[in-house]
């Protein structure tokens, strides 16, 4: 369909051979890089959001702050014969005050200083953890389960509220691309009005003229689109340079998928179609308020 | 019918005439007495502001926009400012009409050759507007309007800034068509041109009102009888 629109010849003289409109072309070049950059970002910070919540999901920590006599023990024995219970395995105390002497120093080693017993647990994914919390219950009244995702809610919730923001972001971008869109169709009407009276005068339709003019803004939004995509990738691929190797060694996997790459490519496109619609409907809207 | 342009004083007002089909229509007055307002409603640029208006057998006055744009293929108007694009040549200025209504390329060109080398423009299809002189753009218009060979031709003092033997020629162009059945409305001020024309009716605009409703003045048909089926 676009390309129909970019076709005729005929047509095509009706309207000035002009260069490109360097105001749209600075606009759309300069949303459509800031929309791919955002847009990488937050398809990026989705993507680390995933990988840490797929490594600890299914993981939890029964904790008894002052367990009783065996009663680790029976605690470790019903994570154990829980259905649903990949491994459950206690944390040894020499290792808990290990980690305690980062902080404390020396003092951690004292017997003096009560430490909890720790059991880490691993579910089989899609296990239910209430029948382990209830298990749990009945053998050690005093344990806790935790959810590893809980300690790193607040995180996860910073992520997807940059997620959300770096979507509300592209929006925001492309309303502004074509609130431009919308002042340049209507610059080129005012500019052209003459022509567009004599056309509509011999019996042109709103078709015929709109367009005329959606080839042109066509044209500037997608040499502008081209132009903001090519410094975004450029940018992309400086700011990622070895860090996606780095970030492959560490997790994995990379930044950007290839799914996240192609949803990338498609910004440009859709900020040209968006381009191309905001287009049509202010001319049309413009032309129909004419006789 | 009447007119009013906004919220001002009504510029045509208990207008109520006929034009016969086929034709052929002088319309007079002092500058300011409405006859490029009447010309706007004929070529529908304006809807009345009262009464009705119908053209080509069918009621206008508020038809939907959508339908006037074929009955404005059917209506060729010469402008009185000539209203070229001005980028465009000559050739494509000519050739507009018919790219609007969709004709071929072929029988574009044959066609617009032919209008300009009538209108004595076959070597200057290539100028652009700017370049031509006053007179030459205003046949340049003339050909826009006629080569569609419309059902309705409305002039606005088309023969203003041609040489006399040029207005002979135009007019011939105009009473020839006619002689195929168009309608022709041509505003002026040359009673000279109106009483050269046989066969042609005369309407008086004064102050927005229809002096000599069509008929009161007549000129004789021609010869040929050209004129006598009004």
């Amino acid at each position: 369909m676009i390309l129909d629109r970019l076709r005729s010849a005929p047509d095509s003289r009706l309207l000035p051979v002009e260069r490109l409109h360097v105001p749209t072309v600075a606009v759309m070049a300069i949303m459509t890089f800031a929309m791919m950059i955002i847009a990488a970002a937050g398809l990026a910070l989705a993507n680390a959001a995933g990988i840490v919540t797929s490594g600890i999901e299914n993981r939890y920590v029964v904790e008894l702050p002052a367990a009783a006599e065996g009663e680790l023990a029976k605690a470790v024995g019903a994570a154990r014969a829980t259905p649903g219970v990949r491994n459950a395995t206690p944390v040894p105390e020499a290792e808990m005050r290990q980690t305690l002497e980062r902080w404390l120093g020396e003092a951690a080693s004292s017997t003096d200083l009560p430490v909890p017993a720790l059991v880490t647990v691993e579910l089989l994914p899609g296990a239910d953890p209430r029948a382990l919390a209830e298990r749990l219950r009945a053998q050690a009244p005093s344990a806790r389960l935790i959810a590893e995702t809980a300690e790193l809610e607040p995180l996860l919730r910073s992520i997807r509220a940059l997620q959300w923001l770096a979507i509300a972001l592209v929006v925001l971008m492309a309303a502004a691309s074509s609130a431009a869109i919308v002042l340049a169709a209507r610059g080129a009407l005012d500019t052209h009005r003459s022509t567009i009276e004599i056309m509509h005068g011999i019996g042109a339709t709103d078709a015929q003229i709109t367009r005329l003019f959606e080839r042109k803004i066509a044209l500037d939004a997608a040499a502008g689109a081209a132009l903001g995509a090519l410094a975004a990738a450029a940018a992309l691929f400086v700011i990622a340079g070895a860090g996606v190797a780095l970030a492959v060694e560490l997790t994995a996997s990379a930044p950007l998928s290839g799914t996240d790459l192609v949803l990338l490519v498609l910004v440009p496109v859709a900020a040209v179609a968006l381009a191309l619609a905001v287009a049509h409907w202010t001319l049309l809207r413009a032309l129909r308020a004419t006789l | 019918m009447g007119l009013r342009y906004g919220t001002g004083a009504e510029v045509l007002r208990d207008l109520d005439f006929t034009l016969g089909e086929g034709g052929f229509y002088f319309l007079a007055g002092a500058s300011g007495a409405g006859k490029t307002s009447l010309l706007k409603l004929l070529y529908l640029a304006q809807r009345p502001t009262r009464g009705r208006i119908r053209l080509f057998g069918e009621d206008l006055s508020d038809a939907p926009r959508e339908r006037l744009p074929l009955f404005r293929r059917r209506i060729g108007v010469v402008f009185q400012d000539f209203r070229l694009i001005r980028h465009l040549s000559a050739f494509d200025n000519v050739a507009l009409p018919l790219r609007i209504a969709g004709r071929a390329e072929s029988e574009v060109t044959a066609a617009v050759r032919e209008m300009l080398d009538w209108v004595g423009l076959g070597d200057r299809a290539g100028a652009r507007p700017p370049t031509l002189s006053g007179g030459e753009q205003q046949r340049v218009a003339i050909a826009r309007a006629v080569i569609t060979q419309p059902d309705l031709l409305v002039a606005d003092e088309p023969t203003g800034n041609v040489d006399a033997e040029m207005a002979k020629r135009l007019l011939h162009l105009f009473s020839a068509l006619n002689g195929f059945g168009t309608t022709v409305v041509v505003a002026t001020h040359d009673f000279g041109l109106v009483a050269s024309t046989p066969g042609a009716e005369l309407m008086r605009l004064d102050r927005g009102g229809l002096v000599d409703p069509t008929g009161s003045f007549k000129n004789p048909p021609a010869a040929s009888g050209r004129g006598a089926r009004q």
